[in-house]
C-alpha cells in the first residue's frame, strides 16, 4: 500500500497530492514540470514536504502530525535517479556494493549482476559505460540496497531506442522476479503500461486521476501520449 | 661536491619538516572549516569566514606576535604547555605552528572550492543508499575533491615553506631548531660574504615554489561546476 498525502512548495510551484494505492507498482504520470519528480524526491527524503504523510506498506517515512521525518539513509528505499548518479570514482562493482547491507550474501549480488547482465563490466568505471549500461547499474545498485520499495525516476529517459528496449526488458524481468513495491515516475505512456499496475495522473501539482493501467491504456490521455511516445521513439 | 653547505642543508631539512608537520596539523581543521563553509548555512558565516582568512591578510609579524603572546612562555596556553613539558616557543614545533597558521587559509579556500565543486546529487544518492554523513563525506565528497585537496596541499606547503615573518617573530632564529630556509636566507643576506649561500637558497626556494604551483595548476585545470538538487 502506497500512501501519499503531501504539500510541497518549490519557488512558485505548489504541489498538493493525496492518494492511496494498493498497487504493487504505481506510476506517477504527467507532463514535465507537473510535480512527479518532486513527489519522488519527497518520498526519498530529499525534499521536505510542508505537511502530510508518506507511508509505504504501513511504514511511515514522513508524518508531519506524528513528527516523523526519517532521513534518506534510514528510509530503506532503492532510488534510481533519472541521471543515474553513479559514483564516478568507483568501479561498477563498488557502485553496486555501495548500498548493500552487510547481511547480503554473495549469491544475492551475483543474482542481480546476472539478472541485469552486468558481469562483463564490473571492473569498469561509470565513464566507460553506455547509457543503457549506466541505467542498468543504477537499477542494480538500488536493488542491492535490499529496499522495502523501489523508486524509479524516468528510468528510460534520454536513452536511444536500443538502450531503451534493453533497459525496459530488464525492468520487466525485475517486476516479475522481485516482489517489491515500486513507484515509477514517467511521462512515457508505453513505459507506464509496461511497468505499472496503477497510474496516478498528475497535472500541475494535483492528482487528476488514479486508475488501473488497463483503464489508463484505453483512456484517451494514455492513448494519445502513447502515440506521441511511439512516434518519438520511431522518429 | 655538495650543492649546499651543512648549515644550509640543516635549514632546508628543517623547512621540510616544519612545513610538512604544519600542513598536516592544519589539514583536519581546514577540512572541517571548509566543509562548514561549503555545505552549511549559519548565523555569522561571513564573520567566521573572515576570521579564518585573517592570517592571509594580517602582516605575518602581527600573526607571529599574537602566537608569541598566546603560546610564548608567559602566554595563556604557552604556560600550560610549559608545565606539561610541551613548550613550543623557540622550538621547531613552534615554527611548525606558525607554518600551520599561515598555511591554513590557503587550505580552507582550496578545500572549500573543491567541496563546492562536488555534485551534491551524488551525496544525496549516497544518502538514499543508506550512507550516513561520515560515510558520504569520506566515501564520496572527499575522494571527489581529491584534485582540489592536492592543489590546496601544494599551495599550503609552499606557503608554509616560505614562511618568514611569523616564524622569526614567534620562535626567532635558532640554528637547527627554528632557522628555516627563509630565515637562513635572511641571515646570509645580512652577513658579509653570504651572497653565494643566499643565491643557492634562493634557487632552492624558487624550485620548490615552482613545483608546488605546477602541481596546484595541474590539479585545478580539471575543475567544474556542479548542480544542486533539482
Amino acid at each position: 500500500m502506497i500512501e501519499l498525502d503531501l504539500a510541497l512548495q518549490r519557488g512558485e510551484f505548489s504541489l498538493e497530492l493525496a492518494l492511496q494505492s494498493p498497487a504493487r507498482a504505481l506510476a506517477l504520470f504527467g507532463p514535465s514540470g507537473c510535480g512527479k519528480t518532486s513527489t519522488l524526491l519527497a518520498i526519498a527524503g530529499l525534499l521536505c514536504p510542508r505537511r502530510g504523510r508518506i507511508a509505504i506498506d504501513g511504514h511511515a517515512l514522513f508524518d508531519a502530525d506524528g513528527n516523523v521525518d526519517l532521513p534518506p539513509a534510514r528510509r530503506n528505499l532503492g532510488v534510481v535517479f533519472q541521471d543515474a548518479r553513479l559514483f564516478p570514482h568507483l568501479s561498477v562493482r563498488d557502485n553496486l556494493r555501495y548500498g548493500m547491507p552487510h547481511a547480503v550474501v554473495k549469491d544475492a549480488f551475483d543474482d542481480v549482476v546476472q539478472l541485469l547482465e552486468l558481469s562483463a563490466f564490473l571492473k569498469r568505471k561509470p565513464g566507460q559505460l553506455s547509457g543503457g549500461q549506466i541505467r542498468r547499474v543504477a537499477i542494480g545498485r538500488a536493488l542491492l540496497r535490499q529496499p522495502q520499495a523501489l523508486l524509479l525516476d524516468e528510468p528510460l529517459a534520454n536513452l536511444h531506442r536500443e538502450a531503451r528496449a534493453e533497459v525496459l526488458e530488464h525492468l520487466r524481468g525485475l517486476k516479475r522476479g522481485f516482489a517489491l513495491s515500486t513507484i515509477l515516475v514517467s511521462h512515457q505512456a508505453d513505459e507506464v503500461i509496461a511497468l505499472a499496475d496503477s497510474v496516478a495522473l498528475i497535472e500541475d501539482g494535483r492528482l487528476a486521476a488514479l486508475e488501473s493501467t488497463e483503464a489508463f491504456k484505453s483512456s484517451s490521455a494514455g492513448a494519445g501520449v502513447l502515440v506521441a511516445a511511439n512516434a518519438c521513439a520511431t522518429g | 661536491m655538495h650543492l649546499l653547505t651543512p648549515a644550509e642543508t640543516v635549514a632546508l631539512a628543517l623547512s621540510f619538516k616544519v612545513s610538512l608537520v604544519g600542513v598536516a596539523c592544519s589539514l583536519p581543521v581546514a577540512v572541517g572549516c571548509a566543509w562548514l563553509l561549503a555545505r552549511t548555512r549559519f548565523f555569522g558565516k561571513p564573520v567566521f569566514e573572515g576570521l579564518l582568512l585573517l592570517p592571509l591578510i594580517l602582516p605575518p609579524v602581527v600573526t607571529g606576535y599574537v602566537l608569541l603572546i598566546v603560546f610564548g612562555h608567559h602566554g595563556a596556553i604557552g604556560r600550560l604547555l610549559d608545565e606539561a613539558g610541551l613548550s613550543i616557543a623557540f622550538r621547531w614545533t613552534g615554527a611548525a605552528l606558525a607554518a600551520a597558521v599561515m598555511a591554513f587559509p590557503l587550505l580552507v579556500v582550496a578545500l572549500r572550492n573543491a567541496f563546492e565543486s562536488v555534485d551534491r546529487k551524488l551525496e544525496n544518492a549516497a544518502a538514499t543508499l543508506g550512507a550516513g554523513a561520515w560515510r558520504v563525506f569520506f566515501g564520496i565528497t572527499l575522494p571527489l575533491s581529491a584534485r582540489g585537496l592536492v592543489a590546496g596541499l601544494a599551495l599550503a606547503f609552499a606557503r608554509a615553506f616560505g614562511e618568514f615573518g611569523a616564524t622569526i617573530t614567534f620562535v626567532s632564529s635558532i640554528p637547527g631548531q627554528t632557522r628555516t630556509l627563509p630565515i637562513a636566507l635572511y641571515e646570509l643576506i645580512s652577513t658579509p660574504g653570504g651572497e653565494s649561500g643566499a643565491l643557492r637558497l634562493t634557487l632552492v626556494a624558487v624550485v620548490i615554489a615552482v613545483i608546488a604551483s605546477l602541481i596546484a595548476a595541474l590539479m585545478l585545470l580539471r575543475g567544474g561546476t556542479r548542480e544542486a538538487e533539482a
